[in-house]
């Protein structure tokens, strides 16, 4: 009997890898997918956290994916690992903090290195690479330093894209035919889109800057704000989350308030109370704050004013507001709301 | 048949899948498992990946902030 081929699809939830994996399942190959959680992903919850997402479905993309693959998905949590990536890229950082050479050799890796792949007798992997669709990752130099820094070597194959560069082993044994892969190439989504209709395709994800937050400016510079403000590089996932919530204020150098910014923010920013110091308007309807950082009375008071500021109180003379500590130790006091001009512009994280 | 239980709460998705995941690793076609979670992604995300592994969803209910999922599970 004959030997199917086997590949496991590098699947991020995004317009590519899907077209990716289906042009070589197409082809007779038995597909499965893996798709990474590092904690910096842009997932459904973070959706799910603002109310005015409500309305549109909480999905996982990478499991939609797959489903419209009809192909398993194994989704490996790479928390910990990832930060030496994101903390020290070889390959340096893109536009904002995102390691993305770095971060697809780690992904190809793993895929390689992973014992599954080997017991379950896979025989080569695929992403859904484009040359020059990413200025940082994506280029034809950057390519061959995947494959080899990964260890991946000739078993990666980049289906949208293969016509463009040397033939790899899947292709050379004949698992997949080459005439029928892809050429693509530069920024234009439009050969992506028309694949995607002919594939009966629609509803897919394309988020600017792909599926990380490391590529967002307003995220790269709350991380930056972070290290900055404890004066060293680390982060747990608590920390990570947290930048993606919220309006960030820094009126000091030894403390930031993280205050909601609708009801979905506050409810979600609860779930922290314990851990740090809270701060949410009682007299008027208003946001939930934390207190990052050690603070004294005097802080707690200007934090009360900010937060205040923030609340429908803010023109009235004070805003009551409740202090809960870590401990929950609650004390309610009024405060002046903070005018405007003086909540200074560089607070802003 | 055994039942087994899972705490998933405070997790956001996809961790809370992550864990049921792993956890359906080491178990038996038959088996059921109960995931107890609070983000309410996991209504849309675990019956998700439960379709695309063939497993089972058998209930699906929420109790005041905690939403409850019972998988029957069908390993290979």
């Amino acid at each position: 009997m004959s030997h199917t081929p086997k590949a496991v699809a590098l699947i991020s939830g995004g317009l590519d890898s899907l077209l990716a994996a289906k042009v070589i399942q197409d082809q007779g190959v038995h597909v499965e997918g893996i798709n990474f959680y590092t904690g910096f992903c842009v997932e459904g919850h973070t959706h799910a956290i603002r109310n005015k997402d409500k309305q549109k479905a909480k999905r996982n993309n990478a499991l939609w994916v797959a489903e419209q693959l009809g192909i398993k998905l194994h989704i490996i949590e790479v928390i910990e690992e990832y930060k030496d990536v994101v903390l020290n890229p070889k390959h340096g950082y893109g536009q904002n903090m995102n390691p993305c050479l770095d971060c697809k050799i780690f992904m190809v890796n793993k895929a390689q290195a992973w014992a599954w792949m080997e017991e379950n007798q896979f025989d080569f992997i695929i992403t859904g690479e484009v040359i020059g669709q990413r200025p940082k990752s994506q280029r034809k130099d950057t390519m061959p330093v995947i494959a080899k820094e990964s260890g991946a070597d000739d078993r990666l194959l980049r289906p949208l894209c293969a016509k463009n560069l040397p033939a790899t082993l899947p292709e050379r044994e004949g698992w997949v035919n080459r005439d029928d892969l892809y050429d693509f190439h530069g920024r234009n989504r439009k050969p992506q889109i028309a694949l995607a209709h002919k594939f009966g395709f629609t509803d897919f994800a394309q988020p600017a800057g792909g599926c990380c937050f490391l590529t967002d400016q307003s995220y790269s510079s709350k991380l930056k704000d972070l290290w900055s403000a404890r004066g060293e590089r680390t982060y747990e996932l608590d920390d990570i989350m947290l930048l993606k919530v919220g309006r960030h204020v820094r009126p000091q150098p030894h403390y930031k308030l993280i205050i909601g910014r609708e009801e979905g923010e506050n409810n979600y920013l609860s779930g922290y109370r314990n851990e740090f110091t809270s701060i949410k308007t009682i007299s008027h309807k208003g946001p939930l704050a934390l207190v990052d950082g050690k603070v004294n009375d005097a802080d707690l008071a200007e934090a009360a004013a900010i937060v205040a500021r923030y609340s429908q109180g803010r023109d009235a003379e004070s805003v009551e507001v409740e202090i809960t500590d870590r401990d929950g130790v609650i004390k309610r006091q009024r405060f002046e709301p903070m005018p405007p001009p003086e909540v200074e512009q560089s607070w802003h994280v | 048949m055994s039942e087994f239980e899972l705490d998933a709460r405070r997790l956001l998705c996809p961790m809370p899948v992550i864990k049921t995941q792993d956890r359906i690793k080491g178990m038996n076609s038959g088996d059921q498992l109960t995931v107890t979670c609070t983000d309410p992604g996991v209504l849309e995300d675990i019956p998700a990946w439960c379709r695309i592994n063939g497993h089972e969803v058998i209930s699906s209910r929420q109790q005041d902030s905690e939403i409850h999922i019972t998988i029957r599970v069908r390993n290979e």
